[in-house]
């Protein structure tokens, strides 16, 4: 019976199309006669959810904004979902869902109403693998609106209103979906539904790819974070590998006879072994501490804002050599 | 491009756009803020009216009130047609109803079919709220009845036309809506010359001239000929309803609006970008704040 199911299941999985979902090589983007992107390149996996982190002013929403085909690079090989972004048919545009901030547009409409408007346009593009759009109840259940299913937008708190947005944003059932700073402004609890929902997105095989300047989002979140950071991805990896990059030196502080010591070393464990070998007993306060991510990424963001480091200086503080 | 077809996404988005043109017809007809606009437009319009129910138009059979009631409908459709368009239109691409169009596939399609619908059909209804109000107040209006109403059968389809691509292009060039109201000044003017108020015959003949030019005039005088009894035509220009003049103004707005909108809309929406909609929430929000 179960084998079956399972035999059925996989002959209902989708094609063995290429696995690669995004691929963005050398992108370039100019303003005027300002760099915005020196060479953004990065790639992104059917199921992954790819964090873009990077501060404000990083050049997160232009580069997001050239995948979803909304605005025209300068340079470099962009591929989303095996097309050029910037020819992407309307076919092309079914399988992708963007989550916009909305601020008050359609506000005189039903949340019901509007939801199934929108995902009424997805219909022809249904298939026999994937049903299109999303049913508006079973969709208003997973974001956690269906009390509010016949309020009017314009009357939905700032945490409704971003859920909806997702709701926009998926009633198409997108094999792809593009948040651009989805948690802005939402409050905790909020923000803690919003991840979970993303979270049980991405375990339905929709690629997700976020941008946010907040670290400790990006590290709930991300099977993989991108730091974007004067027009560049300074680092790419899980969040633990980027931690242990950033981490590849300790410090080591301690007291001997009164006085305190501090040294940085990359071998801590060997390091504080030989200190009690050589001192044993009148070693105190020992205290070993590696940098965090979240140190090492604030300490670049800072360097950046104040100029005394490049994108360039910023990568090799992620152990990433210049690319 | 997509294959043209009862059973091809465009298709589809279109009727999407009817059902999306329907449902806001029905909002604004709900909402209480749009109430009280329609209301006041009426109110508006019918307080003149009142006044010169009883002043006679000199030669023409009937008063300077019934003179005004149908120029009044063509101007409600004229200022329906390019003000509201260009103003929804300015809002929309503000407040981000168009991106979300331009994020759904063909969603542009269903967008723009929505909003034919629901401006023509704001138009209809305040012309209809007008002449429903006028009628008792004015003699005169609309007692000729079979042919007479005829024309207007034409006279509005072409009215709409005329007017709804001008607005559309208005809406996209604008930077923002307050820009809108800036153009109620030209607007106004525009409506002093086209003998909505009086006839036209009163302005001196260059006045008369530039007036011409523009379709709210023409829509005045076809919801003239419309409505007013057959003797009324003594206070036109000529003597005559001029309805192949009218024809031939009205078609050749709506000729040039259709050929100029679809190149501006489209530029406009590809510039359409969440960037571009946040610089201007932004400076929205600076002068709210």
């Amino acid at each position: 019976m179960s084998t079956t199911h399972a035999l059925s299941e996989a002959g209902s999985s989708p094609p063995p199309e290429r696995d690669t979902v995004i691929d963005v090589r050398d992108l370039r983007m100019r303003y005027r006669s300002q760099d915005v992107l020196n060479g953004v390149g990065f790639t992104a996996r059917r199921g992954e959810v790819v964090v873009l982190l990077g501060p404000n002013g990083a050049g997160k929403t232009t580069t997001i904004e050239v995948l979803e085909g909304f605005r025209m690079r300068s340079a470099g090989d962009v591929t989303v979902l095996g097309a050029d972004p910037a020819r992407g048919d309307e076919r092309w545009r079914a399988r992708l869902g963007i989550v916009l901030q909305s601020w008050r547009d359609h506000g005189k409409w039903r949340v019901r109403e509007l939801l199934a408007h929108l995902g009424s346009y997805y219909a022809p593009y249904s298939t026999a693998l994937v049903q299109r759009p999303w049913d508006v109840d079973e969709l208003l259940a997973a974001v956690g609106l269906t009390e509010q299913a016949e309020k009017r937008i314009g009357t939905l708190s700032g945490g409704q209103r971003r859920r909806f947005d997702v709701a926009i944003g998926i009633v198409g059932r997108p094999e792809l979906l593009f948040l651009d700073e989805p948690t802005a402004g939402l409050d905790p609890e909020a923000r803690q539904e919003f991840h979970g929902l993303v979270r049980g997105l991405a375990d339905e095989n929709t690629t997700v790819l976020l941008t946010t300047h907040d670290l400790a989002e990006a590290e709930k979140l991300a099977d993989r974070i991108l730091i974007l950071a004067g027009g560049r991805i300074v680092a790419d990896g899980a969040a633990e590998e980027l931690a242990r990059q950033a981490s590849a030196e300790a410090t080591v502080r301690w007291t001997r006879d009164g006085q305190s010591f501090e040294q940085a070393t990359a071998e801590p464990t060997r390091f504080v072994r030989q200190l009690f070998e050589e001192h044993g007993e009148a070693i105190g306060g020992l205290e070993v501490r590696r940098a965090s991510l979240e140190d090492t990424y604030l300490t670049m963001v800072r360097e950046l804002e104040t100029g005394s480091v490049t994108g360039e200086q910023a990568a090799h503080a992620f152990g990433k050599g210049s690319r | 491009m997509s294959p043209v077809g009862p059973a091809s996404p465009v298709w589809y988005a279109a009727r999407a756009g009817l059902r999306r043109g329907w449902t806001e017809l029905r909002q604004t007809f709900t909402t209480g803020q749009d109430l009280f606009g329609h209301a006041l437009w009426t109110v508006l319009l019918i307080v003149p009216l009142l006044l010169l129910r009883d002043e006679p138009l000199k030669g023409a059979g009937i008063s300077l009130g019934a003179f005004m009631l149908p120029s009044m409908m063509g101007m409600t459709l004229a200022f329906t047609g390019l003000m509201t368009t260009a103003q929804l239109l300015a809002t929309e691409r503000e407040d981000g109803t168009l991106l979300r169009a331009k994020a759904v596939p063909h969603g542009m399609v269903g967008y723009l079919v929505g909003k034919i619908i629901m401006v023509s059909g704001t138009a209809l209804v305040s012309m209809a709220l007008a002449l429903a109000a006028g009628v008792f107040l004015v003699d005169g209006v609309a007692r000729e009845g079979g042919g007479a109403l005829l024309t207007l059968v034409w006279v509005v389809p072409l009215g709409l036309l005329a007017s709804l691509p001008i607005g559309a292009v208005i809406g996209s060039l604008v930077a923002s809506p307050r820009a809108i109201g800036l153009l109620m000044l030209p607007v106004m003017g525009m409506v002093v010359i086209s003998g909505i108020y009086f006839p036209l015959s009163k302005l001196p003949e260059w006045l008369q001239t530039v007036g011409q030019v523009f379709p709210v005039y023409w829509l005045g005088l076809g919801l003239r000929s419309a409505l007013l009894p057959a003797g009324a035509v003594a206070a036109e220009i000529g003597d005559s309803w001029r309805h192949l003049e009218t024809a031939a103004v009205l078609g050749g707005w709506a000729v040039a609006g259709l050929l100029l909108a679809p190149s501006v809309l489209r530029r406009m929406a590809r510039r359409e970008s969440g960037a571009a909609m946040e610089e201007r929430r932004w400076k929205a929000m600076q002068r709210v704040g």
